[in-house]
């Protein structure tokens, strides 16, 4: 069988390809907020107690400097479990998490991390008494990570 | 075997909170970033790190591809009592590495 295509036809087909391979689908705040509401079980996530310090205005997204402090005495009886961070619009919506506990002796995490654009990062930790708190940071980007060849 | 930095106190007083701060050279590919021949270039990152203080987990996290490459962790950890402290990272491709430091807790 033959297929004829007309030489508009062809180049349209190799421009949404080109768009297809530079730019992957980057997540959604719905995504994030599934995947917050995977991380919590469904558990209602209060706001406070979760410090989050990121730099307002980052030049290069392939490392963006974060630090996270959680109010917490960390002891055997109060505690943070887990502290989770979240992005809004990077390929996949989860950063990292991390395990903690009353050996932790503070509640305090640093890391670096990547920003494919200007967004929101929140950080959610989980108590010792189940209870779940976030804060939240709003960054912009000037050089996005993830997607472009670096 | 990668590159790590590895910074613990030598010394330090039983109670007291240490700064472990880590940082290991790795690309941490994403898997999103495309080659010089225009394909995607598999993901390969470190998906786990631990801590262990004498054999006991006191710190873990699991990581993602939203990681800069050559991952810096800084957390804290209470001084219990002198010996060893082993961090290990992990990941794909088989990624394994193990540093260890001893401290000396008076």
């Amino acid at each position: 069988m033959l297929v004829s295509l007309s030489r508009r036809e062809v180049l349209l087909a190799g421009s949404a390809a080109s768009f297809v391979l530079a730019v992957p689908a980057l997540a959604s705040p719905e995504e994030m907020n599934e995947a917050i509401r995977r991380f919590t079980s469904g558990a209602e996530t209060k706001a406070g107690r979760v410090r989050l310090d990121l730099p307002p205005l980052v030049e290069n997204g392939n490392a963006a400097p974060l630090a996270i402090l959680v109010e917490s005495p960390m002891t055997e009886a109060d505690h943070v479990r887990r502290i989770a961070v979240f992005n809004e619009r990077n390929p996949q919506p989860n950063v990292i998490t991390a395990h903690l506990g009353p050996r932790s002796g503070r509640a305090s995490l640093s890391t670096r991390i990547r920003l494919a654009n200007s967004q929101r990062i929140t950080a959610v930790a989980e108590m010792s008494d189940g209870s779940f708190w976030s804060g939240t940071a709003d960054v912009i980007v000037t050089l996005a990570a993830c997607i472009e060849g670096a | 075997m990668a590159r790590a930095l590895v910074n613990i106190p030598k010394t330090a007083r039983r109670g007291d909170v240490i700064e472990i701060r880590t940082l290991i050279s790795h690309e941490m590919e994403t898997g999103y970033r495309p080659g010089p021949n225009g394909v995607l270039l598999p993901r390969d990152i470190i998906t786990r790190f631990t801590c262990t203080y004498n054999g006991v987990e006191v710190f873990s996290a699991e990581l993602f591809p939203a990681m800069s490459a050559n991952p810096y962790l800084v957390f804290t950890t209470v001084a219990s009592e002198s010996g060893t402290i082993a961090l290990t990272w992990t990941g794909d491709n088989g990624f394994s590495q193990t540093e260890t430091a001893t401290i000396e807790v008076a």
